[in-house]
């Protein structure tokens, strides 16, 4: 549905952008309908910026972002954009800043019939928002009306998923959409993906967290300085991870019953970078990623010479 | 002990009332004891870190007494607490990442802080340079202004200079949330590294993220609601955690390994309680699913096992 084919993307900087910054490099993977994709990366890793190419907020340097075939750079007047948001929607960190805190919240819901749907009735509409609102299980007696400072962080959030809903969307871009919200319920926006998922919806999970990463993806791409440094199904990456940079980030994740020094610390280069051990010269001389199984790969971020 | 804190109040002054973020809260802290107070946001665990230092204009010192080696801390006192902060008790403010003045060089900062305290410049500044070499900072940080430093350089910049002066309790609230996995981990162990080299006596590690403090906190302390729901050993704490509220909000953490397919977590329904006009009794009780009759009284914060206090009547 999704598809990235070497996909770049260089900010200018420096006068007249002379000289850029390399967010994104040659980063390919793909979001099916039903799946879920999570990509994990420290902050600079490109993983955002990924996201908003993919809503068509940012533009692509190099390389194709395809959704069923078309290449949506090619989407360039008013009405086309306005389909493919139909299809393709994004939800993002602080939901507070995502609404208006002079207006009720609901006001984001009507927004979607003033743009997408001004044919539809009123009753027919006040049905098609209960019904999304269920999907999101929240009560609509309890959202109507409310301005934001009224509702939790995620019911909030879970009203912007609901608002993405109302269009028929078949790609939703999740950017760190619970990293603000309480333990108690993050777990409720992400069992609401997950169900999301099993209604053929395809998402794009976009964290820094890895375990909440695990929790929900079918498939997971990890990302580094702008490259993938490794990617695969989700609970082959997890149960042997390959490259050095990705098991250093797992045993980094501060885990419950498990501490930091009860792991032995692995002495640098015990397990040497499977990519580095095929192209020496890293990853300025290969492909930008090497098959170590069918559904594993492992790329490189550092380049020449420098370990990784 | 090193610090003893017998039911604490703290109410924010509003225009339609008194918040009451801290509402009797009680606790004892050993000599050499890293303590992690979690909770989530609105559970007042800013405010009980923030009273033991600094009250700020909104906050009113209401009742109880904090006890920092046997002598009574003024905190209702600014200008008598002013004798204790920074050489007794110190802070790493929430946020200290952007509590850097970015027009000043990291050095000239430090010399403003210390003239202010009255203490000469000359006198520390070897042991400070030692110090930025043990978080692995080169003492030529002090010549950089703090744009040029990474969030995980200017974090562990504030830690030592909070620490500078030996103080016997230190308040680190959400040192890490900001950070990166990686710097997270330097940045917690340096912690523990100070106290353990007696930087810091003992410390108060103020966090949302229980899985972060367990790995550096000998107890852990969980507080709903403006009170101390549970405290406990660190281990006691995750693996036989007492409090209703407790074990639901460790039952919700996504541990690496858990899918959705195989183990489907549950939220906490509900919400937190309003702390202008609390409900009486325990305060988690519309939320918990063993609250009975005998919950719309407060149940005491008391000791269950060796060092394990709950606030529960069904936790016994």
């Amino acid at each position: 549905m999704l598809e990235l084919d070497s996909v770049s993307k260089v900010f200018p900087r420096g006068a007249f952008g002379r000289s850029g910054v390399t967010a994104v490099r040659d980063v390919s993977f793909a979001v099916r309908p039903g799946e879920v994709v999570s990509l994990i990366g420290e902050s600079g890793s490109g993983k955002s910026t990924i996201g908003r190419m993919v809503l068509r907020l940012a533009s692509v340097t190099r390389g194709r972002i395809t959704f069923d075939g078309a290449d949506i750079a090619g989407l360039t007047r008013t009405r086309q954009l306005r389909e493919y948001h139909r299809r393709v929607q994004g939800v993002f960190q602080d939901p507070f800043s995502s609404c208006n805190p002079v207006f009720p919240a609901d006001r984001v819901l009507d927004a979607v019939r003033r743009g997408y749907f001004p044919d539809v009735g009123a009753a027919e509409w006040r049905d098609r928002v209960d019904a999304a609102l269920e999907v999101v299980r929240l009560d609509p007696a309890q959202v109507r009306g409310r301005y934001p400072h009224q509702l939790s962080g995620g019911q909030l959030q879970r009203l912007l998923i609901a608002r993405a809903l109302l269009l028929d969307i078949r790609l939703l871009v999740a950017d760190e959409v619970i990293s603000m919200l309480d333990a108690s319920t993050r777990i409720d926006v992400l069992n609401l993906l997950a169900d999301l998922r099993a209604r053929g919806l395809g998402i794009l999970f976009v964290t820094h967290d890895l375990a909440l990463g695990n929790y929900v993806s079918d498939t997971t791409v990890i990302l580094r300085r702008g490259r993938v440094v490794e990617t695969g199904a989700t609970a082959t990456v997890f149960a042997d991870p390959l490259h050095p940079y990705t098991r250093r980030l797992l045993a980094s994740v501060p885990r419950l019953r498990r501490r930091w020094s009860d792991l032995p610390d692995e002495p640098a280069g015990a397990r040497p970078c499977p990519y580095h051990e095929r192209y020496p010269r890293g990853a300025a001389a290969g492909p930008p990623l090497l098959a170590v199984a069918d559904d594993h790969h492992v790329g490189c971020f550092a380049d020449d010479g420098k370990p990784c | 002990m090193a610090l003893q804190v017998s039911d604490l109040r703290v109410h924010y002054r509003t225009v339609r009332g008194d918040v009451r973020a801290l509402d009797g809260v009680t606790f004892a802290l050993a000599d050499g004891e890293i303590t992690g107070l979690a909770g989530e946001s609105g559970s007042g665990k800013t405010t009980l870190g923030k009273s033991l230092v600094r009250l700020d204009g909104r906050m009113r010192h209401v009742g109880g007494r904090v006890e920092l080696d046997g002598r009574e801390l003024p905190i209702g006192d600014s200008a008598r607490m002013d004798r204790f902060r920074f050489h007794e008790v110190s802070v790493i403010p929430q946020y200290a990442m952007s509590a850097l003045n970015p027009t000043r060089r990291i050095g000239t900062m430090v010399r403003e802080l210390l003239r202010s305290r009255g203490i000469g410049h000359r006198a520390v500044r070897p042991e400070l340079e030692r110090r930025l070499r043990l978080v692995g900072l080169a003492p030529e940080v002090l010549d950089r202004y703090p744009i040029e430093l990474s969030g995980g350089m200017k974090q562990r910049v504030v830690m030592v200079l909070s620490t500078l002066l030996d103080p016997a309790l230190l308040v680190a609230d959400e040192v890490t949330s900001a950070l990166d996995v990686s710097t997270q981990r330097a940045v917690a162990e340096a912690l523990v590294e100070f106290r353990d080299r007696g930087y810091v006596r003992s410390m108060i590690v103020v966090t949302h993220d229980l899985s972060l403090v367990y790995q550096i906190a000998d107890s852990i302390m969980v507080m709903y609601g403006g009170r101390l729901a549970e405290k406990a050993p660190a281990d006691a704490l995750v693996t036989a955690p007492r409090h209703p509220y407790t074990r639901r909000l460790l039952a919700a953490l996504p541990e690496p390994g858990v899918r959705h397919e195989d183990k489907r977590l549950a939220g906490i329904p509900g919400g937190p309680p309003e702390l202008l006009d609390p409900p009486a009794g325990c305060r988690f009780r519309a939320r918990c699913p063993l609250a009975d009759d005998r919950c719309a009284e407060q149940p005491p914060f008391t000791e269950v096992a060796p060092a394990h206090f709950v606030a529960c009547w069904k936790a016994g």
